[in-house]
């Protein structure tokens, strides 16, 4: 039965590939099929994990359904494709999933060699290390000979290999597929530290017993700035998707946000950003091949960026992240988006 | 009789290659040999088309790269310079080792489960048996993440190691640390003694062959070749003086430092893998034993052979004629399993080439090729040694 399902959907993408010239581009593909292909993580807390009642949330889940939303004008029309960090690449250039929002790195070799588009940053993260408090490290310097656990299938391994070296120290790696695995190795002592982006970290320990035993070193070892991306080579889907995100931002720098939007959209006021954005001044939507109110639908799914941070990894979660980099510029953070204009 | 009316009466030969018995058959095979080819051609080509579509050529000079990820256990020089090819190796070896390693418990295991399975006992053969249904009917990478729990979570982390025969053994769960022997220039002595008794005992096995042809009389060929190989060595290694050191494992700071190290991923994967496969060849072994008729032995009983020999010339031949073929098989599942390493973090080929250093290239295609064609070189290997070793033990009609 597997084998017959994988047949065919390999024969499936194979036609639809092979006949790639020959049809619309993604967006069109998306509106026909009137369903967003989103490529996620299969479960990290908080950024993409199905809940307690089977339905996908997180904050990178979030921005699947904003894009839904601005473009089919419904956040639950998104089928949501888990994927390690070996198959996500593939499964989006293959033409399996339409776009990724998986934690993922950009890099300059994803960007170019890997054929990627990566849209923008959604969130900026760095790899830290995690260690039981009992241990007594207060920095990653006296790491020297510890072992390591690593979540495979990242730039993990690249840049701890690169701190180690800088810092002429020795260390034992363990190379784990899967967080869980990982999580059993690290609890049960295999290993001293458990290393992955800050924000994963953090993540890690919200599932713990004892979250409270275990502590993140202040060493953040390399810029992780996570962004989503698309394949290569359509240009108007590259431009729905970014802006989407770019408005999401937006709204949180003008105040625009889940309870208000509809308002706004409403009646023209005398902000003329927030008329540019939902639709009341100027025709923002047809120049990316959608509506007026792409905007107001994505908002109103699920809030500008600020209210998907605090709902999914914000202070109050779980995980209880600070914004830190990820503020809005006028606050402090990098998080700057261009203009809607 | 219908095929040679229809062709002589009906000359077409179009009609011919659909209702005559024989041509149909020929016409059947040829029709389906065209679409199996058509069918890979149209999938190599499409992925060649799609590859070329997004711009990814298919080359291998990402080999040459550095790596740039550490591995821990590696019986080669290696670290996060070396290039990408010097990983697969690394992780090649690291295969082999399980592979081979797990290729030789089972057996051993397997054929000692084999024979207590038909034990007369009742306790025994009852034991042995629910055994092998258990370990049978469990999924093998359930029984990896089974004892790697055990190994992991029940002892202890190194400041607490559990220390045995008096500090040359410690067990930790980042591995069993025992002392390293370091050899002298001396260790040379002991080595060409070694050699010297493997020489000595093939020339004996030979010359006790012809004695026993030509006088009948029987050498002990087991205890002399014993001696010469195990024996002689060691007595040499006592006249050297004793020319070895070791190097003691000491804990420093996080872990232990120096010594040899089992790590707990090897041993994991080793021992589920081998108890696995042990169950497997334990019921294959039963089979061939079962296979020899009673009266075979009844025979040679009655010829007034000894009981031993009974078994070592009577039934052990004939009952590996029916055992090897299935354990060429067993062989070559516990090669392609050990590539389930990665679940718990052991560095086979698998996790190196095929895991990190794909990830960190991005190059599925190649990386997934070069795994497959070592998997395949090294099941074709086996295979052709096992076939080998068949055709050596199979029955040779005079």
């Amino acid at each position: 039965m597997k084998l017959f399902k994988t047949l065919a959907v390999s024969a499936a993408v194979a036609l639809a590939s092979t006949s790639g010239a020959a049809t619309a581009g993604t967006l069109q593909d998306v509106q026909a099929r009137g369903e967003l292909n989103c490529v996620v993580t299969t479960g990290v807390a908080g950024f993409a994990a199905p809940d307690d009642a089977g339905r996908w949330a997180g904050f990178d889940v979030d921005f699947c359904r904003a894009t839904a939303a601005a473009v089919l004008g419904d956040g639950n029309k998104v089928k949501f494709i888990p994927t390690t960090g070996k198959t996500r690449f593939t499964v989006l250039n293959s033409g399996e999933g339409d776009l990724l929002y998986r934690n993922t790195t950009i890099t300059m070799s994803r960007d170019a060699d890997l054929k990627l588009t990566f849209l923008g940053v959604n969130y900026y993260d760095g790899q830290g290390f995690m260690v039981p408090k009992a241990l007594g490290v207060t920095s990653a310097k006296e790491l020297d000979g510890a072992s390591i656990c690593i979540q495979t299938g990242t730039t993990t391994e690249l840049n701890l290999a690169d701190y180690f070296r800088a810092n002429n120290m020795s260390y034992e790696p363990v190379a784990i597929e899967t967080n869980e695995e990982g999580q059993v190795n690290y609890l049960a002592g295999r290993c001293d530290v458990y290393t992955t982006d800050a924000s994963g970290l953090a993540s890690t320990r919200g599932t713990f017993d004892s979250p409270n035993a275990h502590i993140i070193l202040p060493e953040i070892i390399s810029k992780e700035p996570l962004g989503p991306a698309v394949r290569q080579g359509d240009d108007q889907w590259a431009d729905v998707t970014r802006w989407v995100l770019n408005v999401l931002i937006a709204a949180e720098e003008a105040g625009l946000t889940q309870g208000n939007v509809a308002g706004h959209a409403a009646k023209a006021g005398n902000n003329v950003d927030i008329n540019r954005m939902v639709g009341t001044e100027g025709d923002f939507g047809s120049m990316i091949g959608l509506d007026k109110q792409w905007a107001v639908r994505a908002i109103s799914a699920v809030g500008n960026y600020g209210e998907i941070f605090e709902r999914n990894i914000g202070v109050n979660t779980g995980l209880g992240l600070a914004r830190g980099l990820n503020a809005q510029w006028t606050n402090g953070g990098i998080l700057y988006s261009p203009p809607v204009r | 009789m219908a095929a040679t009316e229809t062709s002589s009466s009906n000359p077409s030969l179009f009609y011919r290659l659909f209702f005559d018995k024989e041509l149909r058959s020929v016409t059947i095979q040829v029709i389906t040999m065209a679409l199996i080819f058509a069918f890979f051609f149209f999938i190599v080509n499409n992925a060649i088309t799609n590859l070329e579509a997004i711009g990814k050529g298919y080359s291998f000079s990402f080999l040459w790269d550095a790596s740039n990820y550490d591995i821990n256990q590696t019986l080669i020089e290696y670290n996060s310079r070396s290039p990408h090819w010097r990983a697969a190796v690394v992780g090649l070896i690291n295969t082999l080792l399980v592979a081979v390693a797990g290729i030789i418990l089972s057996t051993i295991v397997g054929f000692l489960l084999g024979v207590l399975r038909l034990s007369s006992n009742w306790l025994i053969n009852r034991v042995v048996y629910v055994y092998i249904e258990y370990v049978r009917n469990v999924p093998v990478l359930l029984h990896i993440l089974l004892v790697h729990g055990i190994v992991v979570n029940t002892l202890p982390i190194p400041k607490n190691a559990l220390m045995a025969f008096e500090g040359t053994l410690f067990l930790t769960n980042r591995g069993f640390y025992t002392p390293k022997p370091l050899f002298e220039p001396a260790m040379w002595a002991v080595l060409i003694a070694f050699v010297i008794g493997v020489g000595f005992t093939i020339w004996f096995k030979g010359y006790a062959k012809k004695i026993q042809d030509a006088t009948g009389k029987i050498y002990p060929v087991l205890w002399i070749s014993l001696g010469a190989i195990l024996l002689f060595p060691i007595i040499v290694f006592f006249l050297a003086g004793l020319p070895v050191n070791f190097e003691y494992p000491e804990l420093k700071g996080f872990n232990f430092k120096g010594g040899l190290v089992l790590r707990p991923e090897f041993v994991a994967l080793w021992l589920a893998l081998s108890l696995y496969t042990a169950a497997f060849i334990a019921e294959i072994v039963r089979a061939g034993i079962q296979a020899i008729s009673h009266g075979q032995t009844e025979a040679a009983f009655a010829l007034g052979i000894k009981p031993s020999r009974t078994m070592s010339l009577v039934i052990i031949p004939q009952a590996l004629r029916v055992i090897i073929p299935p354990l060429s098989s067993q062989y070559l599942n516990i090669t392609k399993n050990s590539s389930l390493a990665i679940a718990i973090g052991y560095m086979d080929i698998v996790a190196t080439i095929g895991g990190i250093s794909l990830n960190q290239t991005g190059r599925e295609m190649e990386c997934m090729t070069i795994v497959l064609a070592i998997y395949l070189a090294f099941s074709l290997m086996i295979s052709a040694f096992m076939n080998w070793y068949n055709k050596r033990m199979k029955l040779v009609e005079r």
